[in-house]
């Protein structure tokens, strides 16, 4: 069903159903869990000077997707938990790493966070902690990534357990990452859709097959290589920065959906921790 | 050939640094402040050429689908820079040539592109774009049309969306001020500093900075296009210089230019410079290069099986 915030109508042609139908079972499955709070890793608001985590109480705005404004220009209205950010930041500034915490209202919130947050969680009544994506995978190399993203994670599972909150925690991240840069009359047509190309799916399966076994350690021990071959967008650092906030799951994830958009490999996943014991 | 059969012409073009802080803060570091002086001089250098239209290619505007071309006639909103939030907000009204924007899509396309034009309400015009016309044509003198930069486009394609625009500008009939928005070397600080402690990055991506800008000075855009890529690997070129190669297919790939270089200093890191190129036939000779001349796209489809 189409979003009412979102302008564009949906044509329901299909080609990424697969992957709202994840979401359904996502929604199912954490509807019976309670929450205080959000937290997101997005991949969609780029920073150079660290690791930004917005900080106003709230942001009312249009925000027009510049890459695909054909589909998406939603309207949002969201909550923020301040006293996280600024806790997250902290533990992060110990930690040695540089962040900055965002405080002008003007500022347009992206379409990672919105998209993520609107299919996992579509009521809006939960604030969020939206975390920018650092680049330090682009301007060092992977490994210097992940080990920011480990120290980032840890300092965010810190300043959770500090704050005596239960959170849900979301990395918006595509797995493999190679667009179509072309795309049909109807964008839904799902025979035009597909993994980019054989080597691209091949890791997504791997990668999905770790995370049904528990591999947690695997997973990060494999990342550098993941981002390189399969030119993840775990580049942007969500994924290491989750696992480092679950605290590196050794307890089997679920996949509730995987599927393409337009070329790019992306699936649902959940773990619960403590669903193990 | 417009209508009234006078061919359209690039009169000028330019390659002006993206930062915002020569528009938000100019008081707080001695460079960005003679950036914010020297845009004047680049302003006042496009109002002697008298233009009918301003063409832009942002490397700061990313798009995934082709190139888009911004065709909504009166953009208005405001924008904020993803990290430097806390120097304020740019709002901006700007005035576009939705006409050659739609001609710029179909020539592309006509050229084997991927290409289409963004109309919307809202649309985030990049910061690029806007810290640049709001220096260079404050009143929106003359309108502008802006495209994109593809992620995945490499100097092929983006030659090739050069000569769509070179098509578009001829078939009006107008005259044209061509500029590319790219930083030169794109390293940026990756910690807070002081502003008054700026620099570029490093001293080597500096000296290839001067080394570029030299010859940009004698006038020699196509010698630089050819060098792009070597620069981009030497010097963290930004966006792998497509602004350059796409400048250099617009305004004709030669090197008979008349060359200013109007500032050069850094901001944040980055290699920040304004540089004039004003055509002047027979300057210079023609020379032989490596890089492949692109006519037509084909694509980036079943380029493995030949399929397409």
């Amino acid at each position: 069903m189409n979003p009412k915030q979102n302008e564009p109508e949906a044509t329901g042609s299909g080609a990424w159903k697969s992957l709202l139908d994840g979401y359904d079972s996502l929604r199912e499955s954490i509807s019976n869990k309670e929450f205080d709070v959000i937290v997101i890793h997005t991949p969609h608001w780029k920073t150079v000077v660290g690791h930004h985590l917005l900080g106003v109480e709230s942001f009312q705005g249009l925000s027009v997707d510049p890459i695909f404004p054909n589909l998406f220009r939603y309207t949002y209205d969201l909550k923020i938990d301040v006293e996280l950010s600024e806790s997250i930041a902290e533990e992060a500034e110990a930690r040695g790493l540089v962040t900055s915490i965002m405080r002008n209202p003007d500022f347009r919130v992206d379409y990672g966070t919105l998209t993520t947050c609107h299919l996992a969680r579509p009521q809006w009544d939960t604030p969020l902690v939206v975390i920018s994506s650092g680049r330090p995978y682009f301007y060092y190399n992977n490994d210097v990534g992940d080990r920011e993203m480990l120290a980032l994670g840890k300092a965010t599972l810190a300043a959770i357990q500090k704050s005596g909150k239960k959170a849900l925690v979301l990395a918006s991240t595509s797995l493999s990452h190679r667009h179509f840069t072309d795309e049909p009359e109807d964008p839904e047509d799902p025979s035009f859709e597909s993994i980019y190309n054989a080597n691209q799916e091949a890791w997504d399966k791997r990668w999905l097959s770790l995370i049904t076994k528990g591999k947690g350690e695997q997973l990060l021990a494999e990342m550098p290589d993941f981002i390189e071959q399969a030119t993840s967008e775990c580049k942007d650092g969500g994924m290491t920065w989750l696992l480092a906030t679950l605290g590196v799951p050794n307890y089997p994830g679920v996949v509730h959906g995987y599927g393409s958009i337009i070329g790019t490999g992306n699936a649902i996943v959940e773990w619960t921790p403590g669903a193990e014991r | 050939m417009s209508l009234n059969n006078v061919e359209g012409e690039v009169v000028g073009g330019f390659i002006l640094q993206p930062m915002p802080q020569p528009l938000l803060t100019p008081k707080d570091n001695e460079g960005w402040q003679s950036l914010r002086d020297s845009y004047k001089s680049v302003q006042a250098e496009i109002v002697r050429l008298d233009p009918d239209l301003i063409i832009i290619y942002s490397a700061k505007w990313a798009s995934i689908i082709g190139h888009q071309m911004l065709s909504d006639p009166n953009p208005k909103w405001d924008i904020v820079d993803q990290d430097f939030h806390a120097l304020g907000t740019m709002r901006y009204d700007l005035k576009m040539d939705k006409d050659f924007a739609e001609n710029w899509r179909d020539a592309s396309k006509a050229r084997g592109l991927t290409a289409r034009c963004v109309n919307y309400h809202g649309f985030p015009i990049d910061t690029g774009t806007v810290v640049n016309l709001q220096l260079i044509n404050p009143d929106n003198r003359y309108p502008a049309s802006v495209c994109s930069c593809n992620v995945y486009a490499d100097r092929g394609e983006t030659i090739v969306l050069g000569k769509s625009a070179l098509d578009a500008v001829k078939a009006s009939g107008k005259r044209v001020v061509a500029v590319a928005i790219t930083s030169l070397s794109s390293r940026m600080w990756t910690q807070w500093i002081d502003p008054k402690d700026d620099a570029i990055h490093s001293p080597k991506d500096d000296d290839w900075n001067r080394k570029l800008l030299d010859i940009l000075a004698e006038g020699r855009l196509e010698d630089v296009s050819q060098l792009a890529r070597t620069f981009s690997r030497e010097a963290n070129g930004d966006n792998r210089m497509k602004a350059i190669w796409w400048l250099a297919a617009v305004m004709g790939q030669n090197n008979e230019y008349e060359g200013t270089v109007f500032d050069y200093k850094p901001v944040w890191g980055t290699g920040a410079a304004l540089v004039g190129l004003i055509p002047n036939p027979g300057k210079s000779a023609d020379l032989e290069y490596d890089e492949d001349d692109v006519e037509r796209y084909k694509g980036d489809r079943g380029v493995l099986s030949g399929k397409k």
